[in-house]
């Protein structure tokens, strides 16, 4: 099947193995991704809380740039949380409110652009996967399946709610990336956690609050038994992998429990090979995990496991002294 | 046609809860608050806000803006839509957190600098660049707001730059005039509104 793709800043960077397993995993699943050209930042959870219209009228250039490029699909699916909601959440609000479409459409004029709301369909990657492709497609594709791995399937917040078209079982315990898991030989593992808040940008501008949810988080998924914790977004990845670290230091504590992204998993288990999936590019190192399943982490990813002993790389974070 | 609910005059004194609806896109039906205190029960971010949703709610009521645009809450807000999937009465209460920043920015009233002050340096790469800039984006806010935790980002940042999850310079998409001539227009508008 055919969508049109925005990858969002994240994915550029911080979250390239992001990109690479899903650009990997792609012909296996018979996904064609189509990126929206010359797109815009969607603004995350930042733009919105300065200017209102501007910021809807900042993801409108995005939506109106897909929208003019839809020939052959209305399909438009991203992979970080926020970008996926900022584009549903003005396609919605413009469908819901004329006066905010008329406004949107006026300043999107200004740039020669114009988006008819509701013109396409705004699905995140996971949704997708689990709900078009399907997990009987998945399975198919399975040659390494990852028996023996126990993961815990991690939502965060802002795919599975506020939830504009109903796409997911349940708000707070969804089940799909678990049943992606199990079609893949993992077993996830059963956790209470899986919709809670990772930290957002309070891991910058009230780290303190950051670190709380970060643990209770971690704990939850180690005490439920599993060697990772499987994700569907850039920031949630980035403050549980990143500032797990400094999570540690803050409390003391010594958890190392690994954050992959679903796409990463998918391609072990589709037989890629780990250097191709963005392994190794994490923080908190996955290949103790990995070895469980007999796949061996990326050269580079070793030369960095060495370093990791370097007071520099030690990590993050606002120190006060 | 629009299905957006409004308050009527009754319950909205001096017309706060007119103004934060109306700034409010979609129909957030913020009037309709019955006081449940579900959502202030949901929030992650509770133990830290001044005041639960619940009480930030009354008080938009009862028109005391001034202690509400002063109010920690919204900055403490992580949109996790907890509050918003479990409020009986449909109420967009993330959304309403989005607007109560951003009439707090434009009063010149929220106390603490720091998270404003994050969204607004990212504001700003978003309208130089057309993307955010982690590495700017991180040094420019913590230079600003805590010039004594750089050294202690620094780690960070280097351990990004090392795997490769960093960038040094910003990304400038093409349509950068484009994307200017729209969000000017955007703001005569909404300041026009
Ligand atoms: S959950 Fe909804 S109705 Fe209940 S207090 Fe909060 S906003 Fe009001
Ligand atoms: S969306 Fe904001 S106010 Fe609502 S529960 Fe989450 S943090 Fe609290």
């Amino acid at each position: 099947m055919k969508a049109l793709f925005y990858p969002g800043c994240a994915m550029q960077r911080n979250a390239r193995a992001y990109l690479d397993s899903l650009l990997a995993i792609r012909a296996d699943i018979d996904l064609e991704l189509e990126e929206v050209a010359d797109w815009n930042c969607c603004g995350a959870t930042e733009y919105m809380s300065v200017h209102r219209v501007p910021a809807h009228a900042l993801i409108g250039r995005n939506l109106a740039l897909a929208q003019r490029q839809a020939a052959d699909t209305k399909l438009l699916t991203a992979g970080c949380s926020a970008c996926y909601l900022n584009l549903a959440k003005t396609d919605t609000q413009m469908r819901e409110d004329r006066k905010l479409e008329v406004t949107v459409n006026e300043a999107l004029a200004a740039g020669d652009l114009h988006y008819d709301a509701g013109s396409l369909q705004v699905r995140h990657l996971l949704d997708v996967v689990c709900h078009d492709i399907g997990y009987a497609a998945v399975k198919e594709k399975v040659v390494k399946p990852l028996y023996g791995l126990k993961v815990a399937a991690y939502y965060g917040c802002q795919v599975v709610r506020p939830d504009y078209d109903d796409r997911w079982d349940s708000h707070e315990h969804p089940t799909a990336m678990d049943r992606l898991l199990a079609a893949l030989g993992a077993e996830p593992v059963d956790w209470a956690l899986k919709t809670q808040c990772c930290g957002g940008h309070m891991t910058v501008i009230g780290p303190d609050v950051a670190y709380g949810l970060i643990r209770r988080l971690v704990h939850g998924a180690a005490e439920a038994g599993a060697d990772l914790v499987a994700t569907l977004c850039p920031m949630c990845q980035l403050n549980l992998d990143a500032y797990q670290v400094e999570m540690n230091r803050h409390f003391h504590a010594d958890y190392h429990l690994p954050v992959l992204y679903f796409t990463q998993l998918m391609g072990l288990a589709f037989g890629h090979k780990p250097a191709d999936l963005g392994i190794g590019k994490e923080f908190v190192d996955a290949a103790p995990a990995l070895a469980k399943i007999q796949v061996e982490a990326p050269p580079e990813a070793k030369a960095k496991r060495k370093r990791r002993h370097r007071p520099e790389d030690g990590l993050p974070m606002p120190r006060m002294e | 046609m629009s299905t957006v609910s409004t308050p009527d005059a009754q319950q909205d004194r001096g017309g706060f809860l007119a103004r934060v609806m109306a700034a409010t896109p979609g129909d957030n039906r913020l009037n309709m608050c019955i006081q449940c205190g579900s959502c202030g029960g949901s929030c992650p971010s509770g133990p830290e806000m001044e005041h639960t949703p619940r009480r930030l709610f009354a008080l938009i009521r009862a028109g005391e803006s001034e202690t509400v645009l002063r109010s920690n809450t919204p900055w403490f807000c992580v949109s996790c839509y907890y509050c918003t999937v479990r409020c009986p009465q449909n109420i967009h209460i993330t959304d309403v957190m989005y607007t109560l920043k951003s009439m707090a920015i434009r009063a010149g009233l929220y106390r603490d600098p720091s998270p404003a002050g994050f969204s607004e340096t990212f504001v700003d790469y978003v309208e130089k660049y057309g993307r955010s800039f982690e590495l700017g984006l991180a040094t420019r806010f913590n230079l600003r707001h805590h010039p004594l935790s750089l050294a202690g980002m620094a780690p960070l940042g280097l351990g990004m730059l090392k795997r490769g999850r960093m960038e040094l310079t910003p990304h400038r998409i093409d349509g950068m005039d484009q994307l200017g001539a729209i969000l000017d227009k955007a703001k005569e508008l909404e300041a026009a509104a």
